[in-house]
């Protein structure tokens, strides 16, 4: 059965059929789509956006973590060593294995599908980077990785004919009937009308959930909403305290077409200087150097950095100079060629100016608690990319995100694509109708409120960052939650505009629920872990304690949120 | 200019569905240097008006390629098209199907329901 609209049926609303349903269309799900057909499921892929254009992965300019020895001799387990100890003994050993395992045969069948990774003396060329033992990552020049790899992938799925597409549709809540995933319903932006979507299985793809901070590095769409979906289908969640926040993401002046975590190659390559807002080196304050090496470790740099803010020395943007001033204009264009033109239509000189930077949430480690098959608990429901938790352990080596969403992308779909061929369907529409009965009068009833859904967002934004950030402690993560659970229950009170189209108001207010819900697993799940480990650093609790070597799994019972440790995932002897 | 310390922009933008009256709104926006015709877009549907219907999708990194408007009868993509302190007009595609506001029917025949 193909997706075709279905106006005849019983129930008020527009119904599409497929195999298996993609729940975003970045490069993670876009490979699910890929795989999923090779198996010869259909498929239907959607994005709120448009497809193939939105969340991480077109916005990663940077590397490709892989082992695949061309620069020098490398293997898939000393990648392995390398990301175990990267995430401070939290990993799931088995996921990160597997993304170590199949990561060369995603960068090689991406290569055969078009994607021009950078080559030098007829290999492909991997460079060094942070917590890597071996040159093992590779490239798209000029800072061109994910736009390439993105366009990549969307020609091929636009060339399988198994593969429908559809832009701007919201998944808001996954259906699911005696404990099987069967299908969505969405919300199709453009007319405003709920669609509801049956299917045999539904893999989670719209991971990261840097939007929930004021200061992020992605795409402004990754609201958390696969956390959120799999939370409210009866999914566990793993690790979700574990946020990573990149120290030096680019503040200001406004820089448009570039990614703010942008100027990480720039210091290791060039050496820029850290300096604070009186322009002053600073490192050495907090106990380690940078001045001539560039190399300061990352938790040491945000950590340095805030605290000059907080000690009224930040820039006016509320971060540091990084500066390049001293590196002559050859040598700048020599190492980064078109880049510095495209900082120069920003009216940034970097042989004149110093640009401020400061920490900004980056990537989340934690997410959905899947098998090998990247099941979860529930039957049917997988994950894929950066909405599966557990590969990364407490924090993500470099370069380790666009493979994941390349390999966890790949098994997601080639087992949900596969496990479709042997299921009879367990549809009903009352799961349907149910759903949207509960959303249907949204409009009306919200048509009085004052404060919208977006003001609301903003606000959160600000919480999470202000109280969630980087350095956490108690007092502020307590105050976070309070907050959220108001928040909450304010939600049937905002103001949603009646307009039929583009209702933005709409969509603002279903992200803003999926929203909440993470935020409160995050600020839990931060709570709860009374130590500093990797990306989780607690003012009030500095060191780590190795009683907390677990993990912290969520799940919703009777509407609230329940946590539990485990002990990681470790792999058996081999 | 002024005497104020707070620089401002006024957006003209035209509102509507197909069908309605034609309308033009005015907004004014906080104004600092660099930022673009989509960031003071975003900063009238969190401040002003959140009915304003606007399409973009990477917000800042002229990736997605789906924020294009007229900006004073020109063809841009309001990410990367800066704001001025002066008045500007902001008004949807011309040659394409109008959804709302400024969002036209943009996607292509295979990406739509």
């Amino acid at each position: 059965m193909n997706s075709e609209l279905d106006g005849d049926r019983e129930f008020p609303m527009a119904h599409l059929s497929t195999d298996v349903l993609i729940v975003g269309a970045g490069g993670a799900g876009m490979y699910a789509a890929i795989a999923a057909a090779r198996e010869g499921a259909s498929v239907l892929l959607l994005d709120k956006g448009q497809v193939g254009r939105g969340g991480a992965t077109i916005m990663a300019q940077m590397t490709v973590a892989v082992a695949l020895g061309e620069q020098e001799p490398d293997s898939s387990q000393l990648h392995f060593q390398d990301t175990l100890n990267a995430g401070r003994g939290l990993c799931n050993e088995e996921l990160s294995l597997l993304l170590c395992d199949d990561g060369p045969k995603r960068i090689r069948e991406m290569e055969r599908w078009g994607t021009r990774w950078a080559r030098e003396d007829g290999h492909i060329k991997q460079e060094m980077a942070p917590g890597h033992s071996v040159k093992r990552c590779c490239y798209v020049d000029f800072l061109n990785t994910g736009p390439a790899v993105a366009a990549t992938l969307r020609r091929k799925v636009s060339e399988i004919a198994a593969v429908r597409r559809v832009s701007n549709l919201s998944v808001i809540e996954i259906f699911v009937r005696d404990g099987r995933a069967i299908g969505a319903l969405a919300l199709d932006l453009v007319s405003g009308q709920f669609i509801s979507i049956q299917a045999q299985a539904v893999i989670l793809a719209a991971g990261g959930l840097t939007k929930l901070f004021a200061r992020n590095s992605a795409s402004a769409n990754m609201g958390g909403e696969a956390y959120a979906l799999a939370l409210w289908a009866g999914a566990e969640l793993i690790d979700m305290e574990f946020v990573q926040f990149f120290p030096i993401g680019h503040l200001a002046p406004r820089l448009v077409g570039m990614d703010p975590i942008m100027w990480d190659p720039f210091r290791y390559k060039l050496g820029g200087k850290l300096l604070n807002g009186r322009f002053e080196e600073f490192i050495d304050r907090y106990g380690s150097t940078d001045f001539g090496k560039y190399n300061v470790m990352r938790d040491i740099a945000a950590y340095a950095i805030l605290k000059e803010v907080e000690a009224g020395r930040g820039t006016a943007h509320g971060g540091a100079y990084l500066d390049f001033r001293h590196i002559p204009e050859a040598q700048l264009r020599g190492a980064f060629g078109p880049v510095i033109d495209r900082l120069l239509a920003n009216g940034i000189d970097l042989t004149k100016t110093a640009v401020e930077v400061g920490p900004m949430a980056h990537y989340h480690m934690g997410g959905v608690r899947v098998d090998a098959h990247m099941q979860s608990r529930v039957e049917g429901l997988y994950a894929a990319g950066e909405a599966v938790g557990g590969a990364n352990g407490a924090n993500r080596l470099s370069g380790n995100a666009i493979t994941e969403a390349f390999v966890f992308g790949e098994r997601a779909g080639a087992h949900a694509g596969e496990k479709v061929r042997r299921l009879e369907s367990h549809w009903h529409d009352d799961v349907a109708r149910e759903s949207v009965e509960r959303f249907s009068n949204l409009r009306n009833a919200h048509s009085t409120g004052t404060t919208t859904p977006i003001a609301v967002q903003a606000e959160l934004q600000q919480l999470m960052w202000k109280k969630a950030g980087p350095f956490r402690t108690g007092e502020k993560l307590n105050t976070a939650l309070e907050r959220i659970v108001q928040m909450q229950r304010e939600l049937s009170g905002l103001r949603i505009g009646a307009q039929g189209q583009f209702n933005l108001d709409l969509q603002d207010w279903f992200e803003l629920r999926a929203m909440l819900t993470t935020a409160e697993a995050v600020v839990q799940s931060a709570l709860a872990r009374s130590e500093s480990r990797g990306a989780h650093q607690r003012e009030d609790f500095p060191a780590p304690d190795d009683s907390l070597l677990k993990n912290q799994v969520l799940e919703l019972k009777d509407g609230e949120l329940s946590a539990r440790w485990l002990a990681p995932v470790r792999l058996t002897q081999q | 200019m002024s005497g104020s310390s707070i620089k401002t922009s006024k957006l003209h933008v035209k509102r509507g569905a197909p069908g309605e009256a034609e309308r033009y709104d005015d907004f004014e926006v906080p104004y600092e240097d660099g930022m673009s015709v989509l960031d003071a877009l975003c900063w009238i549907r969190s401040h002003l008006d959140s009915t304003l219907a606007i399409r973009y999708s990477c917000i800042n990194a002229n990736a997605c390629k789906t924020c294009m408007a007229l900006v004073n009868g020109t063809v841009e993509y309001t990410c990367i098209a800066k704001l001025t302190p002066n008045a500007l007009t902001v008004e949807p595609l011309p040659k394409r199907p109008l959804i709302r506001d400024l969002v036209t029917d943009i996607l292509p025949e295979d990406e739509k329901l």
